[in-house]
């Protein structure tokens, strides 16, 4: 038989194939070359063999006929054989084959062999592939070795050390009288492995941990080290770009933050040299950058003192500011270490950074931002001011529920309006073409427009500001091209209740509103009616209607809850912020404030629901008027109705009318043909997050009533359904009214929601049925 | 606990492969097409390190080829970083002129 080829010509040879069939042949003709000088039990070519084998293995290839020839070379006595034979069994071998244990002989002799090298091969491989019984075996000659002097063995014993403690914890006090010596060593190599296995015990038993705290005065060894390697000058062994083994520098300061973690004394004594290694460090390599990052870790999580955490936070100030994109995750990083003591140092870098960074990381950084800003705020102030300078800064980067979120701490902070209305005029006197600012600052305006122009201010100069500047401005955003559709939204509803709190300009309000009534924005349109219909026939109630809003209840951005309050004025201005249950993201929850008016003699409370813009239902200031003529007017929004006109009431109106009107989760037309309309509108289980109650409204707008209405509905396996019974078989015409009928939807693998809806009826005197499918559910209403 | 290192071409051979947990034969061979998908199609200005399953990578281009070292949360992503450039480098010392 001719001699097995070399491993590079295979190598070569199979480099040369050019499909993956190619390759497979040649691999499977080696192969069976392979079999059969195993077989002919050919002493000299089985190391060569097996390293093919290996790099076979390597490509993807089975190998397993490979294993017990790996233990006759390593049974063998030539070097070369051992060490391919001992490369194969850690890459074939593993704890599940049978065959391993067979090794456990060789290994045993070869841990006291002669030659170091032949002892490195062993211990590196019960190190690698080991298993429980074999450590069990052999831990004793492993711990023999951890003394010995030589440094070449005693890394690797180390290493195998740590091994083995991995495999059979029990086995850790054993090595535990050989681990005194180790740091004492001047060889980086057994250092940094000592240093793992001391990482390891630690980790592993808090016994461990506690002793070496105490008795093995461990930290101020480890110290010296540390401070060696910094203070020491250029040594070629070790150097990685100018930095003096920062390998072991990071696993150093690792074993520092386990030991200093939660105890003071160590924590001491590992002050000084953090701060030395933080200032002495040189950033511009990310080798140095690797160590400062550890040392940051390291210094947020022992009990470090302030001056060493305005430090670290420096330190990833820099980080942030540094346009290295793997420095960038430093600021992840950096809001997961804010916390009520270092809030204002680290609010200033982050704040920094905001101003600074590329555009896609600012709406990450903003939500941050104020998410810290809200579980830590020291004072009010500081929360208005920080919220403040993210706004001016990367406003139009703000997500836009953060705007409800805003406004409602606004009005939480009572004795802060005055200030946080001037601040906010200021802002937009210069530049009104940030969404988000400029809604928060309308809003403001509209509630608090009679302390602006009051004049009094405690807590910064009052600025001089007339009715007449602040229409103006008001005005200049309605008209503006940059102002979106909800921010003039914003902006008119606050002109409207500037008319009650300002004193002279009342017309001018009434102009301004008037001409949005034939606006093409429909939203705008609307409002602009309805506050013209306030005008024209309720002046009377337009104070009452426009009063300042009552304080909400704190809501967080997290928050689950379901509050409503109300004054106990005569016209109940009722505030419902209704937040989505906790299954959705935190942030995209959105508050909905919501006026709601019983009137003494107004019918039918239509409630506007902003069907047309399902993404625009964060804070928005649904003022809801009744008006029996509304639809006759120029309103061609779709409204639904609700299923019956309430509270007919005479006097003082004490009730309050709630809709489920996008209540977080905005409603979906889900059928609209020959005049049936039907709504749905959606809620979800604060106690249990897979059902979605869903509120089905149906409307008719033909002549003619449809009769012995029935609605069914179908969906995919992975839902269950449930449909309670309608309010009534028959939709009357004109919209006059509405049937409603409630669905619970169980979505336990919370898979998208997909619905198939039948709908028999009469109508005109024939039967009409109709099959459809809904798939326009919004996101919220399933995830 | 470093988990693996790989070397691996841009058209996702795999050049070196080293396993410190047992990983089944077919097993790798899935987990490098989706490492290298994964490095392929980051842009250069994206970060080194990904997220993947319950692991880290990180990795480095040299040329075509990639050095893809997958970690787990108690290493330093950016250690490892240096350390796969401190690799290369002695490759290149000691076999001199390395090439794919």
């Amino acid at each position: 038989m001719p001699a097995p080829i070399r491993l590079r010509e295979l190598i070569r040879t199979i480099r040369t194939a050019r499909t993956q069939a190619e390759e497979r042949e040649m691999i499977q003709k080696e192969c069976a070359a392979i079999r059969s000088s195993f077989r002919e039990e050919d002493n000299t070519y089985r190391c060569r063999n097996v390293a093919k084998l290996l790099y076979m293995h390597m490509l993807g290839y089975p190998a397993h006929f490979g294993q017990l020839e790996c233990l006759k070379l390593i049974a063998s006595q030539k070097f070369t054989d051992k060490r391919i034979g001992y490369l194969g069994a850690m890459l074939l071998l593993d704890e599940r084959q049978d065959v391993h244990l067979l090794m456990t002989n060789c290994i045993k002799n070869d841990l006291n062999h002669s030659t170091q090298y032949v002892q490195g091969l062993a211990l590196c491989t019960l190190g690698c592939m080991g298993s429980s019984e074999m450590c069990r075996d052999l831990a004793g000659e492993v711990e023999k070795l951890l003394k010995t002097s030589n440094s070449y063995l005693r890394k690797k014993a180390a290493l195998c050390a740590v091994h083995v403690i991995r495999k059979v914890p029990e086995l850790m006090e054993m090595f535990l009288p050989a681990t005194k010596n180790l740091l004492n060593e001047k060889n980086h190599g057994v250092l940094h492995t000592s240093v793992v296995l001391l990482t390891e015990m630690c980790e592993r038993s808090p016994d461990m941990l506690a002793h070496f705290r105490k008795n093995e005065k461990l930290v101020p060894q480890l110290v010296r080290i540390l401070k060696n390697l910094i203070m020491s000058g250029y040594s070629p062994e070790h150097d990685v770009s100018g930095i003096s083994d920062p390998f072991l520098q990071v696993r150093i300061l690792r074993l520092l933050r386990i030991l200093g973690r939660n105890d003071d004394d160590s924590s001491e004594a590992m002050n000084d040299i953090l701060a030395q290694v933080a200032t002495n460090t040189e950033t511009s390599k990310n080798v140095g950058n690797a160590i400062l990052y550890e040392t940051v870790l390291t210094i947020m999580d022992i009990k470090s003192e302030s001056g060493l955490r305005v430090l670290a936070i420096n330190i990833l100030g820099r980080f942030l500011l540094n346009n290295d994109k793997n420095i960038r995750r430093a600021m992840e990083l950096s809001f997961a270490l804010v916390n009520g003591n270092n809030v204002r140092g680290m609010m200033k870098e982050l704040l920094y950074f905001l101003d600074s960074c590329e555009p896609e990381f600012k709406a990450d950084c903003a939500s941050g931002i104020f998410l810290a800003s809200e579980k830590y705020a020291p004072s009010k102030r500081w929360h208005i001011d920080t919220i403040m300078r993210v706004l001016t800064m990367a406003g139009s980067y703000v997500r836009d529920d953060a705007v409800p979120s805003l406004i409602q701490l606004i009005t939480n902070s009572v004795e802060m309006h005055t200030y946080t209305v001037q601040r906010l005029y200021k802002a937009i006197l210069g530049d009104y073409s940030q969404q988000p600012l400029v809604q928060v600052a309308s809003w403001c305006i509209g509630e608090y427009g009679d302390l602006l122009v009051s004049g009094q201010c405690e807590e910064e100069p009052p600025i001089q500001v007339t009715e007449d500047e602040v229409l103006d401005i008001l005005e200049s955003i309605l008209i503006s091209n940059m102002s979106a559709s909800v921010t003039r939204g914003y902006t008119l509803t606050a002109i409207m209740k500037l008319s009650t709190r300002f004193t002279c300009n009342v017309n001018r309000v009434r102009k301004i509103v008037s001409v949005y009534s034939s606006s093409i924005d429909v939203e705008l349109q609307q409002r602009a009616v309805e506050y013209n219909t306030l005008f024209k026939k309720y002046d009377h109630m337009r104070p009452a209607l426009l009063e300042r809003m009552p304080v909400m209840e704190k809501v967080t951005i997290n928050g689950l809850t379901e509050i409503v309050q109300s004054n106990g004025e005569t016209e109940s201005a009722v505030l419902e912020t209704k937040s989505p249950p906790s299954g959705l993201q935190p942030l995209s929850q959105a508050n909905d404030l919501l006026d709601l008016l019983g009137g003494t003699d107004i019918t039918p409370v239509i409630p506007t629901a902003p069907t047309s813009k399902p993404d625009s239902t964060g804070g928005e200031l649904l003022d809801l008027l009744g008006d029996l003529n509304l639809t006759c007017s120029p309103v061609s929004a779709p409204v639904p109705q609700i299923a019956q006109p309430p509270f007919l009431l005479d006097g003082l109106p004490s009730q309050p009318l709630f809709s489920d009107i996008a209540a977080g989760i905005p409603s979906i037309t889900a059928y609209n043909k020959n005049g049936l309309k039907i709504d749905f509108t959606f809620e979800r289980s604060n106690t249990n997050p897979s059902v979605t109650v869903i509120t089905i409204q149906a409307s008719n707008s033909t002549e003619l009533d449809m009769t012995d209405f029935v609605f069914q509905a179908a969906v995919p396996k992975t839902f269950q359904l449930q449909l309670l019974s309608p309010s009534s078989g028959v939709i009357p015409a004109f919209n006059s009214g509405t049937i409603t009928q409630v669905i619970k939807v169980l979505n336990p693998q919370k898979q998208q929601l997909r619905m198939r809806i039948k709908l028999t009826y009469n109508h005109k005197g024939s039967a009409i049925q109709d099959l459809a499918e809904v798939s326009n559910f919004p996101p919220q209403s399933w995830q | 606990m470093i988990k693996f290192f790989l070397m691996v071409n841009k058209q996702g051979q795999t050049r070196l492969s080293r396993y410190y947990e047992h990983v089944e034969i077919k097993k790798r061979t899935m987990l490098e097409a989706e490492v290298i998908k994964n490095c392929l199609s980051r842009s250069k200005d994206q970060c080194s390190f990904i997220e993947y399953k319950d692991f880290k990578l990180v990795y480095r281009q040299y040329a075509a080829l990639f050095v893809v070292v997958g970690i787990d949360h108690t290493e330093n992503e950016m250690a490892v970083y240096e350390l796969i450039h401190n690799f290369v480098e002695v490759l290149d010392k000691y076999f001199s002129r390395v090439v794919s």
